[in-house]
């Protein structure tokens, strides 16, 4: 197990950088672009003297240099500043909408891996039969449909014209969830409070955003568990254990996917990037009150702090994520560690 | 020999045919991609020979009729030709896209060969950018460039632009890198090529066949990341047609039924993405070795 | 002495692109029962598929395109899926050249074992499968608490040694076995052949050893096949075959093995270079490189001679 620890501890080292960069990515684009924030708060019609004040108070006057240091300081002590339109922390905002996206993305992931994977297998096992080009035609134009679109389509079968599932919201209009919130994940809350009907209602209202995103998402799985098959199942332990009389099926779902899957992980790691912007486009379209219609709301009312904030708060998701899934890499496959 | 119309077209046929028989599947559906693309540019090109009324017409008919007769995708709430305004709206989206890609590709093939050449400091600095730049979601890259220029066809181009710039760069880098070990490399080196003629002659050459599967790639994401921004009310204003905006302002007719407003202008930019993503799927397998098997 | 495998007249196609690979043409053989069959020849010559056939594990596009191959005159080739899986690693069993790309890293050593033996007998106890997997090792001159590992932690020799228990774990009548010391090293290989003669007594075992090395063949072959070009050239008692060899490919052969006693200026070689199997010369395979090479040769293929249970296919006998 010494290996593993080390092998953490040389990860997480190297993460440090690339978020150092992340971050002064964000700085260098939301202030060194045309438009002035302050004049656009205020209108562009106040007089110069209540400008200057205001950007003094802000700190926007100072160097550049000076405010990138007050910045990276700021990050580090977690404060993301206050919002320019509403008495908030930004830190506080954030953390009010950050559950909402994650659970959103959680079961999105679940669902992407779930139909990715086994449509993956499936089509590698069924090799240049109708079956794989089927699935493989899938895995290209799944990709190629708007997560928006997809949404707004979902929303007009299920929600319009069958109407059997919600379009908006994380829960229904008779339910409140100040009666069960704690940690902000409302399966699990609801759960925890034994209410089921809320619980049942909270689902209800998952399902369709999670869908969306985690169908369009998928079609990238696909193509990856097939080539990844397609490679293990010409392996020679495939072979050996067809020689030992093992049945293709559990050849194919137990032998050859546990090999295949370990590179999928990774790419896992990769598609948070995605994930994080499918769940923008997502939550605008079903009013899913999260991170990613906090960042566009605020991009309307041109509240900087706000937006800055997000973004950070995605650059560390992003890069979190990559390190977990490396790390989990290592814990699956044993050679890694040894 | 000259051929006629007729014969030419069916000597193109067979062309075609006879390749699709060499190289199977993977032909047929770059053939396919290509097909879609022809055809959508046709509308870009050529937009009054195919669309009946100007997409600004607001007496174009009566207002949020569904699909049928005269109106093909039926009208909005403006009272627009729906049709009208997709054939138009082609336009906009590939001009932003192909313009975003090709304003991508120079820029980062261009850094990538001379940071892949250089080596040193300088290259070790930009690739660390440009590592962390690749990992980060481009569409909220996008959304803040786009949020911070404001609306506008430069801007937005520009803002979709600079996503895919470390792609190019680590794609040429990698490649560069392995070619600069090359043998012939060193043999021009020898006879005292200077770096840049070195750059053109021998490197650029070798990297062109993956960038140009890159390239279309490139082109079907920048069309869905244009159609996002729109989506999202950012980078354009009202007065261009566009089919992402169509969407957006389309979805507000949703709860009463109105399908038609959302329906076609999502299934326009999910089919031009797929024709550039076949294109790139199909030239990708045919550039690279041929396997064995059949 | 009883026949316990009979292959009759097999042929085995690859389609490709390019054309029909015809690894293996009008092969026919027999194994007697408790013998070591040497299978050797050159690479491509159509041996590993020969044994891959057998149980039916060729990797598509390749198929049986013709012949039987009778097992306790029972039709492997039209056997049913079902029986071909209840054969394979119970009655027939089969080794492959590489352990570490052989073994499913993932997997712990005990559990491939309790896998195969689950296989086959569905009613087993855990615990009684470990045991049985327990003394196979020490059988095998392994300490059974390697049973806990991974393919990756043991040396190449040890895992060679598990790939035999596990094939032997269900007592099988024949095992073939595939180039199994070809990435071993020469002391490794050594122990490992003696392994082999030791099992095969304790477990009254066949073997089918395919390899393209003599030496191996010379320690352990009861008989030897010679096949060259997806056709046999002659088969034989393994000292036979050594000292009078009859095909003059086996002649070229066994002539271009270096002899360290001998004065030689020059390396003997077979001139020419091996058969393209999507389009052989018509006649002998062997023919254009062949030293003696008649009209005859050049149009049809050999038939079998025999000359006290010495078989050879070539016009010079027949």
């Amino acid at each position: 197990m010494r290996n593993l620890t080390r092998y953490i501890i040389t990860r997480v080292l190297l993460t440090i950088p690339m978020v150092f960069i992340l971050l002064s990515i964000v700085f260098v684009v939301l202030r060194v672009m045309p438009g002035d924030p302050v004049s656009a708060m205020l209108g562009g019609h106040a007089p110069e003297s209540v400008i200057e004040q205001k950007k003094e108070e802000m700190g926007l006057n100072r160097s550049m240099a000076v405010q990138y240091f007050d910045y990276l300081w700021q990050i580090c002590r977690l404060d993301l500043g206050e919002s320019m339109v509403f008495k908030q922390r930004v830190t506080k905002a954030i953390g009010e909408k950050l559950p909402a996206t994650i659970e959103l993305t959680a079961f999105g992931i679940l669902i992407t891996l779930f139909l990715g994977v086994f449509m993956g297998a499936y089509a590698a096992d069924k090799r240049r039969m109708v079956q794989d080009y089927v699935i493989r035609l899938y895995g290209i134009v799944v990709y190629c449909i708007p997560v928006y679109w997809m949404g707004l389509m979902l929303q007009l079968i299920f929600g319009i014209w069958l109407d059997v599932l919600p379009i908006a919201g994380r829960t229904g209009p008779r339910v409140f969830a100040s009666t069960f919130e704690k940690t902000g994940f409302y399966v699990l809350d609801t759960i925890l409070v034994k209410d089921f009907s809320a619980f049942g209602d909270v689902v209800i209202h998952l399902i369709l955003p999670a869908f969306t995103l985690g169908l369009v998402l998928s079609g990238i799985f696909v193509r990856l568990t097939r080539a990844n098959m397609l490679d293990v199942l010409r392996s020679d332990y495939i072979v050996a254990a067809e020689a030992r009389g093992i049945r293709h099926r559990k050849i194919v779902y137990r032998h050859a996917l546990k090999n295949a899957f370990i590179p999928i992980l990774t790419m896992m790691g990769l598609q948070i990037a995605l994930l994080m912007a499918g769940a923008v486009l997502t939550e605008t379209t079903f009013s899913w009150p999260g991170m990613g219609r906090l960042l566009l709301e605020r991009i309307y009312l041109r509240d900087y702090p706000t937006i800055q904030g997000v973004i950070i708060m995605i650059a560390l998701i992003v890069a979190m994520a990559s390190l977990i899934v490396d790390i989990i890499y290592a814990i699956v496959d044993p050679r890694v560690r040894y | 020999m000259r051929y006629s119309p007729a014969q030419g077209i069916a000597r193109g046929i067979f062309r075609v045919t006879g390749m699709g028989k060499k190289y199977g599947v993977e032909w047929w559906i770059l053939v396919a991609g290509a097909l879609i693309i022809a055809a959508i540019l046709y509308m870009a090109l050529f937009p009054s020979s195919i669309a009946p009324f100007s997409p600004h017409n607001q007496t174009a008919g009566p207002q949020l009729l569904p699909p049928g007769g005269k109106y093909l995708m039926g009208t909005d709430n403006l009272q627009r030709d729906v049709w009208s305004r997709i054939v138009y709206g082609s336009q906009t989206i590939l001009r932003v896209a192909v313009l975003a890609a090709i304003i991508s590709s120079v820029l980062g093939i261009t850094l990538g060969l001379i940071s892949g050449f250089s080596g040193g400091l300088f290259d070790r600095f930009l690739s660390l950018i440009m590592d962390s730049l690749y990992s980060f979601p481009g569409l909220i890259l996008a959304i803040a460039f786009a949020a911070m220029l404001g609306p506008g066809v430069i801007n937005i181009t520009l803002a979709v632009a600079v996503i895919y710039i470390p792609t190019y760069f680590r794609l040429v880098r990698g490649q560069t890198l392995s070619i600069k070990e090359e043998l012939y490399v060193e043999a021009a080196r020898a006879i005292g090529s200077s770096g840049p003629t070195i750059l053109w002659k021998y490197i650029f050459p070798n990297v062109i066949a993956t960038t140009v599967v890159v390239f279309t790639l490139n082109v079907a994401d920048a069309i869905m990341i244009e159609a996002a921004l729109t989506y999202l009310g950012l980078g354009l204003p009202p007065s261009i047609v566009d089919w992402g905006m169509d969407l957006s302002m389309g979805k507000k007719f949703l709860p009463s039924g109105v399908w038609w407003l959302i329906t076609f202008p999502g299934a326009m930019i999910s089919l031009l993405a797929v024709g550039f993503t076949m294109l790139g799927e199909g030239l990708a397998e045919i550039l690279n070795p041929r396997l064995l098997e059949r | 002495m009883e026949k316990i495998l009979k292959i009759e007249d097999l042929s085995v196609h690859f389609p490709i692109n390019i054309g029909t690979v015809r690894a293996v043409e009008g092969v026919s053989l027999e194994l007697r029962q408790g013998e070591v069959m040497g299978l050797v020849g050159e690479s491509g010559c159509g041996k590993s598929t020969l044994g891959f056939s057998i149980l039916r594990l060729l990797r598509p596009p390749g198929k049986i395109v013709g012949g039987r191959i009778l097992y306790h005159d029972r039709d492997i080739v039209q056997m049913s899926k079902r029986e071909i899986l209840s054969l394979r690693g119970r009655k027939i069993a089969m080794i492959f050249q590489d352990p570490l790309t052989s073994l499913n890293p993932l997997f712990r050593i005990d559990q491939q074992f309790i896998e195969t033996l689950f296989t086959h007998e569905r009613g087993i106890d855990k615990k009684e499968a470990f045991g049985r997997a327990e003394r196979m090792l020490e059988s095998l001159g392994i300490s059974p608490e390697r049973l806990l590992e991974y393919p990756h932690q043991m040396s190449g020799g040890m895992r060679q040694r598990i790939m035999i228990g596990m094939g032997l774990i269900l007592n099988p009548d024949l095992l073939i076995a595939d180039e199994p010391t070809t990435s071993l090293d020469v002391i490794v290989e050594a122990q490992f052949l003696d392994l082999l003669n030791d099992l095969r007594r304790q477990f009254d075992l066949t073997i089918i050893l395919i390899t393209h090395n003599l030496g191996n063949v010379a320690q352990l072959a009861d008989r030897i096949t010679v096949m060259y070009g997806g056709t046999i050239a002659e088969v034989g008692p393994a000292q036979e075959i050594f000292d009078d060899p009859l095909h003059p490919y086996t002649q070229g052969l066994l002539a271009s093995i270096p002899n360290i006693k001998l004065d030689q200026p020059k390396l003997e070689t077979m001139p020419g270079s091996p058969p393209d199997l999507v389009d052989p010369p018509p006649g002998c395979v062997f023919h254009p490189r062949c030293p003696h090479a008649k009209e005859i040769c050049r149009h049809e293929r050999p038939i079998m001679t025999e000359r006290d249970g010495h078989l050879v296919f070539c016009w010079l006998y027949g």
